[in-house]
């Protein structure tokens, strides 16, 4: 890791699948901080079949942006079309000291996993590969119920970016392991870009099958062989395997893109006082980075997401032990594959958060219409009203895969001390809690450009269902990719744009679970605001509040839920606490938990949207009337 | 400046055109350099390999996988035909033989000793690529392809379904916002690709198919009718394998939406003329819209390719809006305020005002517009 002090200017971009973002890092009066940004569409299809292009007219803007920020005609960042990089470090108007970058256009890191039991070391492979950043394909095992031939179908028509193959644990089975690399091997597949180069397949399986499967494999793909990543059922290893498929993102993927060998050339930056080549992340990776680092750094539960046009990412740390967890929903987005949510939710579902009517053609159509004009912005407000509604069920529905797939390892025996067995933990269970979670983080497009951080707030609590007591946040122009991968230059430039720009906390939710009348006190409210004021109050069951409470400032609560609701303490406990605020307040939100349910009437529903809509502020009152 | 719209869908009466004819996996090409070829000809012809069909031949027989070798009766590579032999264990005495015989006619790709697995593959599938574009080969990259290039007017279009086809022009309304009826479709357009105005419905759609249509031109379809019309709900734009037989071409969007008057007027001036089209779409990962091609005359001296360039947004610039309100309509750019400015979603963007072909002046945010080459 580079000293960050002679570090004074970064640039660092993220090529997104529809935009490149680039952001500007600089040192000032003692401390980092992000100053300007700017963005373009990304370049790397036709016609310009370069990501350099977007590059370049992403930094373009950032340029000018400085310019007029600093009143400074002379900031310069290009030069002969490239950024220009101060060898011997920034002292005047022109240049940086480092550009870093991360990638998910041309569709990321498309993979597919193998193992032997799907729920077992299939698992530990998906686990690893959605680490690395990668959105599985497919993940094919030994019992999965299709026929070999069906496997061998599927393996020939999914051209991944690469595989990797797990299964067995150290000294289990061969046999199984290497019937899956004889599939592979009569599946031939051809690697998705570029036809001249052999498919980097990973094995990262039981150690005493190695020579059988470089005996089946090793002439026809390019075999890379790595440590175990399950190496007993109680024991995951997936570092090994994750650096191997980052290593092969950039050797083999990233070089095949368009114009990404041009990119690679200029990603540099002083390592250890030498200017030195800074590989390119994919994005994902970058997110997961730097969300370990902060919950580790702040000893909290860290949930995030981002929803992108495309796919829709959660991450997550749970547990004591900072357990990570990513999920892709590959067909939840908001833009080419929004028209997948309205497959998946159903009509239904996204109309319930709608206040007002609209047909069904209508919406259809509108729907349509963004998938195939991707990068286009509602401009008429009841058409933000639809998009937020669809990016609630996004959520929800990517939020419920996550939730499926943050486990606990299983098949594994382990010891169980006695609180647990009282908690009913066994292996296989969601290590996801919504009232242990501390911290919510949401960002991509729709949460981080909300016309009001309220929407923002909004969706969050409607899509989650935060419980207890949880603190929100977005990530306003998503900066978690550049700055996990400027965490590999400079982890203090890292942490403190993170602290000081990165977040902006929304504030606080209050949600008491269980389920009780809108006649009965759902929670005793007596809150110490920073304004002086003391707001007391009895709230009935399915009531939303809104209080203020800012940025940086904290309110003294204490809090009592109704019979048959929880806030953390057990039910109908107390609970004093602070709560912290932010952009929205503190939002409290009796309409319950574990069920959370909206009537299925409009007539009764849509009043009540509005109620709710109304006291968060969320729009303005004349869709509300 | 940062170019945050959508860069334009190309309409043309003249563009040099270069198609890419490859192969799906390597083969033999059929034409040189120099030929000159019909979109029908068939340039290049390969093998799929056949689909495997695996065995397991310990379970089969009832023995380890180490010791198949012992009662197996093929090798791999070779050729063997349904019901032949290919392993039988000694039995007992001469009795009791196990008999494992082919179930298909193939080739014998793999053996395992560690598993005990038999692979067999079915006979090589013959596929061809066609030239689908009149013109003349430029190019030839062995094995894979040619490169075809010819002269032609040309139409992206916004989205599309089904695959490449190849049909004369038939303009079937006398205006772009007029809306097609269903009775006006007739044995006449048999092998035709029909141009029907603002909509395509779904009894247009019908009627085109049961007529044997070739392909349809449209500003506009309903997404109910496409649900209709497929079965099933489009989910991630990657559209062109669809299982029907016809083509659509839809150059505006999802609604009834008048088709650009200049689209209209250069299918209505090429009415008659040979086109070659497809739906494919692709919104991501390799971006691809749907096509209309149709061929002109030209001279060899015309053809080589122009760089690509990225068209910028200035003032007097003709755009089209691609969002509410006023989707589909034609302006031109009157002024390209700097600063951000709110609509009436509250949403900040930046924004351009614009004056539209009735004379309306709008502010819009510039990623809703695309620009129009003119």
């Amino acid at each position: 890791m580079g000293s960050s002090r002679e570090l004074k200017r970064i640039i660092a971009t993220d090529c997104g699948s529809t935009t490149t973002k680039a952001i500007l890092i600089e040192y000032v009066d003692g401390e980092f901080r992000q100053t300007v940004r700017g963005e373009a569409p990304t370049t790397v299809e036709k016609p310009l079949n370069d990501v350099t292009r977007g590059v370049l007219n992403a930094v373009t803007e950032l340029e000018e942006l400085a310019r007029l920020k600093y009143d400074n005609p002379n900031i310069k960042f290009i030069k002969d079309n490239e950024i220009l990089i101060m060898e011997d470090g920034v002292t005047g108007d022109t240049g940086v000291d480092a550009y870093v970058s991360t990638s998910s256009a041309g569709g990321g890191l498309q993979m597919m996993v193998t193992g032997v039991v799907a729920r077992m070391t299939g698992e530990s492979a998906e686990r690893a590969a959605l680490g690395a950043g990668a959105i599985v394909m497919d993940l094919i095992a030994s019992n999965d119920k299709r026929a070999n031939y069906e496997k061998i179908e599927r393996i020939r028509n999914l051209r991944p970016d690469m595989i990797l193959m797990a299964g067995g644990v150290d000294g289990g089975t061969t046999k199984h392991v290497a019937e899956l690399a004889e599939l592979v091997s009569a599946a031939d597949p051809k690697p998705r870009l570029g036809s001249s180069f052999k498919l980097p397949v990973i094995y990262a399986g039981n150690t005493k099958a190695r020579e059988a499967i470089k005996e089946t494999l090793g002439d026809k793909v390019d075999l890379i062989i790595t440590e175990n990543l399950r190496p007993t059922l109680e024991v995951e290893n997936l570092g090994p395997a994750r650096d191997k498929i980052h290593d092969l993102f950039m050797e083999h993927v990233m070089a095949q893109a368009p114009g990404y060998n041009k990119l690679m050339s200029w990603t540099k930056g002083p390592v250890d006082g030498k200017i030195s080549k800074i590989p390119i992340m994919p994005t994902p990776a970058a997110v997961g980075n730097i969300m370990q680092t902060i919950a580790k750094q702040n000893d909290i539960e860290v949930l995030g997401v981002d929803i992108g046009g495309a796919t829709t990412d959660v991450f997550s740390v749970f547990t004591k032990e900072h357990i990570f967890n990513r999920t892709v929903s590959a067909n939840l987005g908001m833009s080419y594959s929004i028209s997948n949510v309205l497959a998946t939710a159903g009509l239904k579902d996204i109309l319930r958060w709608v206040p007002f009517e609209i047909n069904e053609s209508g919406l259809r159509n509108m729907i349509k219409n963004k998938m195939i004009r991707p990068t286009t912005i509602p401009q008429q407000l009841e058409e933000l009203v639809l998009e937020q509604a669809i990016a609630k069920e996004a959520l929800k529905y990517a939020f419920i895969q996550h939730k499926e797939f943050a486990v606990g390892l299983k098949g594994g025996q382990r010891k169980r001390e006695i609180s647990e067995a009282f908690s009913q933990s066994v292996s296989g269970e969601t290590i996801v809690d919504m009232m242990s979670l501390d911290l919510l983080v949401g960002s991509g497009g729709v949460l981080s450009h909300a016309p009001r951080r309220n929407q923002a707030a909004m969706m969050l609590i409607d899509a989650f269902l935060p419980e207890g007591i949880t603190r929100l946040a977005v990530d306003s122009i998503f900066m978690m990719p550049q700055l996990g991968v400027l965490a590999e230059i400079s982890e203090k430039a890292a942490t403190e744009v993170f602290e000081k720009d990165c977040l902006i906390y929304l504030g606080t939710c209050v949600a008491p679970v269980g389920k009780s009348k809108p006649d009965k006190v759902a929670l005793t409210a007596h809150i110490e605001l920073p304004n002086g004021e003391v707001f007391d109050e009895e709230i009935k069951f399915g009531e939303m509040r809104l209080l203020p409470c800012g940025v940086g400032e904290t309110a003294k609560a204490t809090l009592k839920p109704g019979r048959g609701l929880d806030l953390g303490e057990g039910k109908h406990q107390e609970v004093e606490t602070e709560l912290h605020g932010g952009v929205v307040g503190i939002v409290l939100d009796t309409r319950g938990r574990q069920p959370f349910e909206l009537p299925a009437e409009a007539s009764e529903r849509v009043p009540l949207l509005k109620k709710w809509m109304k006291e968060l502020k969320s729009y303005p009152e004349k869709i509300l009337e | 400046m940062a170019q945050a719209y959508s860069p334009g869908l190309t309409v043309t009466e003249s563009i040099v055109l270069r198609k890419e004819r490859i192969l799906p996996l390597k083969g033999k090409v059929l034409v040189k350099k120099g030929d000159k070829v019909k979109a029908e000809d068939v340039v290049a012809e390969t093998k799929l390999p056949g689909k495997v069909v695996p065995l397991n031949l310990s379970n089969k027989l009832g023995i380890t996988a180490d010791m198949v070798n012992q009662y197996i009766k093929i090798k791999p590579g070779q050729e063997i035909s349904k019901n032949d032999l290919i392993a039988e264990t000694k039995g007992f005495l001469g009795l009791f033989k196990s008999q494992v015989r082919s179930p298909i006619t193939g080739e014998v790709e793999n053996i395992s000793k560690i598993t005990g697995q038999l692979l067999l593959r079915e006979p090589r599938i013959p596929v061809n690529t066609k030239a689908f574009i009149d013109g003349i080969v430029v190019d030839v990259i062995e094995e894979e392809g040619v490169i075809v290039e010819n002269k032609s007017a040309y139409i992206q279009g916004i989205f599309g379904i089904g695959g490449e086809t190849i049909g004369e022009i038939k303009v079937l309304v006398d205006s772009p916002e007029a809306i097609l009826e269903a009775s006006k479709i007739d044995e006449s357009c048999k092998d035709k690709v029909i141009v029907t105005g603002a909509l395509a419905t779904f009894d247009v759609i019908q009627k085109a198919l049961k007529v044997g249509v070739k392909g349809i031109i449209t500003g506009g379809i309903d997404d109910r009718d496409l649900k209709k019309l497929l079965g099933y709900d489009i989910g991630v734009a990657i559209t062109g394998h669809e299982d029907i037989d016809i083509t659509i071409v839809v150059t505006e969007g999802f609604g009834e939406i008048k088709m650009a008057q200049k689209t209209y007027n250069l299918l209505k001036n090429f009415e008659g003329h040979k086109s070659s089209i497809h739906g494919k779409t692709q919104i991501r990962a390799g971006v691809m819209r749907p096509e209309i091609i149709i061929p002109t005359e030209f001279t060899v001296e015309e053809l080589g390719t122009q760089e690509a360039k990225m068209a910028s947004l200035e003032i007097g610039t003709t755009i089209r809006v691609i969002r509410e309100p006023n989707f589909g309509q034609i302006g031109k750019v009157t002024a390209l305020p700097e600063k951000l400015t709110p609509v009436e979603s509250e949403t900040l963007v930046r924004i351009l005002e614009a004056e539209l072909e009735d004379g309306k002046r709008i502010t819009i945010p510039r990623a809703n517009v695309e620009i129009i080459e003119d």
